[in-house]
């Protein structure tokens, strides 16, 4: 009996060893990661994670060739409108803009009281990392200086990918002529009730060198006059993975022989600054699925709605709380 | 003196139903706006679905107990006993409704339509409105705590009653 009662003892020992043991990266709460990303002096009422953006709104023109790949309304023949948003990563507001390393498009279609669909993407094509633990780790060494990110990309080799795409990237002139990634995949599922697992891209239409831009907002102004003048046009492009392909595994981008087809296009008629626009007050969770679009297992994007939740939240309750403040550009 | 010794069966079940209901909602609850981890989605998906389940449960359970008679209170209770006892069990009932109320009207104003186990969904408002948002979203966290606080009382209460003043009050209801 007393041999039985030590063991239960150790049991919790045990437990914390096995798992150092493991190498896995210890476990950390929606709480804690976002905590990481606000840093050290949040900026009330703005998103914990690409807080600096504007608002766009459109339309998606579908040309009906997913119709037998998924059942959401969207992908039938027609022209659906869109509450977008683009931005650069970072907690802060007023950051420069051709400072950070990742730019975003988000998209937010309210096709009906019962279906929403939420969009977020951003340039690089994969994540570093398969799964949110190291994903924060790998959020503390860039943070720690690039001693440390080196560190840190040498011991997970799982980064290979993303930091290849890294090293041939170079950032365009424009939001609008980004490649944006859907990075996780998603299942397209028809009214057959069959599986397509897919990721897909918004290819641009234009190509806008960097070399003239300058100033803090220099992309938001950028964009702000090209859309004041033009359409900005992007083709919205499905990658189908075939029986080879992981779709829950968030590091490895599938081959490029896989089958493209193009949905459609996304065209953005209007930009607001985020302040003022619609696009402020939506939580981009990618987790908002209308029927016919499905989750993967990807641990990374199964992450991203209790993540997503908490630095909504927290802004919302700011919003209500009147603590918002309107940034200066100092 | 009432002669109603025992619930009757159908409150016996409404009531257990519910306790395990509602202990379950409220682990998933708190552990599902902290977790990382793959089946978040899951529980988040299926403690949404729930609610609704709930809700119709709180509404039948209400209108059986209108076709009920209920044990009296133990005759040896004071009055401010019988009172604050009475109105614990109002209290419980008026949580039973806002959880699932403020539950839904989150969703509603973050324009998240919620999936009920694949049958339906329940409609959202088409734009978000953050702050009414905000509003719900605290106020569900809150109710859910007042409720974890008051599910302890009750449970506490009916073991008080069983093992140290050694009434029927438990009894009562197994």
């Amino acid at each position: 009996m007393k041999k039985r009662y030590l063991a239960l003892l150790l049991t919790p020992i045990a437990g914390v060893a096995a798992q150092q043991l493991s190498e896995q990266a210890p476990k950390v709460t929606a709480q804690q990661f976002v905590n990481l990303q606000q840093g050290e002096t949040a900026h009330p009422g703005f998103r914990r994670a690409h807080a600096k953006g504007i608002c766009v709104t459109g339309e998606f023109r579908s040309n009906g060739k997913l119709v037998e790949y998924s059942e959401a309304s969207l992908f039938e023949t027609g022209a659906i409108p869109f509450t977008g948003r683009f931005s650069v990563a970072g907690n802060n507001p007023t950051a420069p803009d051709l400072k950070a390393p990742v730019r975003s498009f988000a998209l937010s279609f309210a096709t009906s009281s019962t279906e929403q669909w939420r969009i977020a993407m951003n340039t690089p094509p994969v994540m570093a990392v398969k799964d949110p633990h190291t994903f924060y780790q790998q959020i503390q060494a860039i943070q720690a200086g690039s001693e440390a990110i080196q560190a840190f990309f040498a011991e997970h080799p799982e980064t290979s990918e993303f930091l290849n795409w890294k090293a041939q990237y170079q950032p365009s002139g424009s939001f609008a002529a980004e490649i944006y990634n859907s990075i996780n995949a998603f299942y397209l599922v028809n009214s057959a009730g069959e599986k397509q697992a897919v990721r897909w891209a918004m290819q641009p239409s234009v190509a806008v060198s960097a070399d003239n831009l300058e100033g803090v907002d220099a992309l938001h102004e950028e964009i702000t006059h090209r859309v004041a003048k033009e359409n900005v046009v992007f083709d919205w492009v499905f990658t189908l993975a075939n029986d080879e392909d992981d779709e829950n595994n968030p590091t490895q981008a599938w081959p490029d022989s896989r089958k493209q087809i193009i949905a459609g296009q996304v065209v953005i008629t209007a930009v607001t600054p985020q302040l003022e626009g619609e696009c402020h007050g939506i939580n981009y969770d990618p987790l908002v699925l209308p029927t016919g679009i499905e989750a993967t297992r990807d641990p990374i994007l199964r992450a991203r709605s209790a993540a997503y939740a908490e630095s909504y939240r927290r802004r919302a309750k700011e919003a209500l709380m009147g603590e918002l403040e309107e940034p200066g550009n100092e | 003196m009432s002669n109603t010794q025992k619930f009757s069966l159908s409150m016996r079940l409404f009531h257990w139903a519910m306790a395990a209901l509602i202990i379950s909602m409220l682990a998933a609850g708190l552990l599902m706006v902290r977790s990382l981890e793959p089946w978040q989605l899951t529980i988040l998906t299926v403690h949404k679905a729930f609610g609704v389940v709930a809700a119709v449960l709180v509404i039948a359970r209400l209108v059986n107990r209108f076709f009920h008679q209920i044990p009296a209170l133990p005759n040896d209770l004071s009055n401010l006993q019988k009172f604050v006892a009475q109105a614990a069990h109002w209290l419980l009932y008026l949580l039973l409704f806002a959880m699932p109320i403020s539950g839904y009207l989150m969703q509603y104003f973050a324009a998240r339509p919620a999936d009920v186990f694949g049958w339906f969904r329940l409609p959202a408002a088409l734009n978000v409105d953050i702050q009414t948002y905000a509003l719900f979203r605290e106020l569900h966290g809150w109710l859910a705590l007042a409720l974890v606080a008051l599910v302890a009382l009750h449970i506490a209460a009916a073991l008080h009653h069983h093992f140290i003043r050694k009434d029927n009050v438990l009894k009562s209801m197994l």
